[in-house]
């Protein structure tokens, strides 16, 4: 196997205009356009509140939108056609505690008839040591986590949504976890989309990123290619206000200790001037746009939504 | 076969650091032209990563012409990297050894000599037909760690 699990000119995702508002008024999300690729690992980041689960929602067909629109493997999403190829974990892992583990997993053949891989989802709960006959209810949190990870493999989905899976997990339950998830995405070339707080879990995981913060798309795109269009510069200066040989160049964020001023800047042509110039690491880039909640979006040319907003469903079908 | 060892935090590109493990197994010998490297499937399951690193590690030792993918069957060696003056009982190790001896009777310690053998390392020019980049462990980042630790 050496071709790369993505194909770049399938669509997994597209947003266009995308919003939710709450009931009691204001915006989960607003105006989000964004696309990710088919057979990307996608990480969905952003703080507490800022959109992550009601876009996963969105996607599992479990919410539907107040303005603009998701667009899902090609279809809407909730569409019975759409269903049975999108699986959905979401965060309080709902199972029925009273089952065993076998009778859960039954419980998923028979409401994915057709396409249920029984040793897809029995690899994942014998390989955290699980009693098939044990219940639910009586697992630690990790080992619920991992039998509704086999629920959702089992289910051969061509689009995985996970919503912090690896939040209660152990080290070694994690690395095999994510060991396991990234084994499925590579024989199967499943799209993952997963939100998390811990970006340690992400980096060398995902190749794609979403990030959002109040309710709107911040980055998105190719982690490779979003690092490489941004740059950290560093060095003396002691002037008010940002150096002029950055007026070519987007500014992020600019900060100064003393008399060194640190700067995440989007470059646009050769950075002037006597800087110490490095290529932020992920958790740099993204921090420095959590700083900068005024820092225009950038979405890789991958990342832009291929679908006008005003073509409406029927007109597209 | 080979297992990879990813340093999450040594700032080396992943995909750099399977290119970089190969290349030394090849020139420890741990890997021989034939010898299958394992799959993408079998790399991810050991080591949690990216699947599409590996394949991007693979195509890069494919297009440096040390390793080739057959459809169907895998990713194979083309051609090793080991030398003969480069073995563990090769005369030039010998001399290096005995050189470590002087070094260290003369009161360098260990970062001491590493310094000096990196300021001698760049003022020697090498032909590498490959250019700049297509060279040893050292190309990319010189903070980059290979399979069983040895620099």
């Amino acid at each position: 196997m050496t071709d790369l699990t993505f194909l770049p000119d399938r669509t997994a995702l597209e947003a266009a205009g995308l919003g939710v508002r709450y009931r009691r008024g204001g915006w989960a999300l607003r105006a989000c356009s964004f696309r990710l690729p088919a057979g990307r690992v996608c990480a969905l980041v952003g703080p507490n509140g800022a959109g992550k689960s009601t876009l996963l929602a969105l996607a599992a067909g479990l919410l539907r939108p107040t303005e603009g629109r998701l667009r899902v493997l090609g279809g809407e999403a909730g569409d019975p056609g759409v269903r049975p190829r999108v699986a959905y974990l979401g965060q309080d892992r709902p199972l029925y505690p009273d089952f065993t583990v076998a009778e859960t997993l039954r419980l998923g053949r028979e409401l994915n008839p057709g396409h249920w891989d029984q040793a897809a989802a029995e690899r994942l709960v014998h390989g955290g040591n699980l009693s098939l006959h044990a219940r639910v209810g009586s697992l630690s949190g990790g080992q619920r986590t991992r039998v509704a990870l086999a629920l959702a493999f089992g289910k051969r989905p061509e689009l995985l949504l996970l919503d912090e899976p690896m939040s209660d997990l152990d080290p070694l339950v994690r690395h095999e976890t994510t060991a396991a998830l990234m084994a499925e995405a590579a024989e199967n070339a499943t799209t993952v989309l997963m939100a998390s707080h811990v970006l340690a879990e992400l980096d060398a995981v995902c190749d794609y990123l979403l990030l959002v913060s109040d309710g709107r798309v911040r980055l998105a795109g190719e982690i490779e290619d979003l690092i490489s269009a941004h740059r950290l510069v560093m060095g003396r200066y002691e002037d008010a206000g940002t150096p002029r040989e950055f007026a070519a160049h987007t500014i992020v964020e600019a900060r100064t200790t003393g008399r060194q001023l640190t700067a995440l800047i989007r470059p646009d042509g050769p950075v002037r001037g006597h800087w110490e110039i490095a290529e932020p690491s992920l958790e740099e880039l993204l921090l420095a746009h959590l700083r900068a909640p005024g820092a225009p979006a950038l979405l890789t040319p991958s990342a832009e939504p291929r679908t006008p907003l005003d073509a409406s469903p029927k007109a597209a079908a | 076969m080979v297992e990879f060892r990813i340093d999450r935090r040594s700032g080396v590109a992943t995909y750099l650091q399977i290119v970089q493990q190969v290349k030394q197994a090849l020139r420890l010998g741990l890997l021989a032209p034939g010898d299958k490297l394992p799959t993408a499937k079998e790399v991810v399951a050991a080591t949690a990563i990216n699947p599409n690193t590996v394949l991007k590690a693979y195509r890069e030792l494919d297009r440096e012409g040390l390793v080739e993918g057959r459809p169907g069957l895998g990713t194979f060696v083309r051609r090793s990297l080991a030398r003969p003056g480069a073995a563990a009982d090769s005369p030039l190790r010998a001399e290096l050894a005995g050189w470590m001896d002087r070094a260290r009777a003369a009161g360098l310690d260990r970062e001491d000599v590493a310094a000096l053998v990196a300021s001698v390392l760049e003022d020697t020019r090498f032909d590498d037909p490959r250019g700049p980049w297509g060279g040893g462990p050292e190309a990319g980042n010189g903070r980059a760690r290979t399979g069983n630790g040895t620099t």
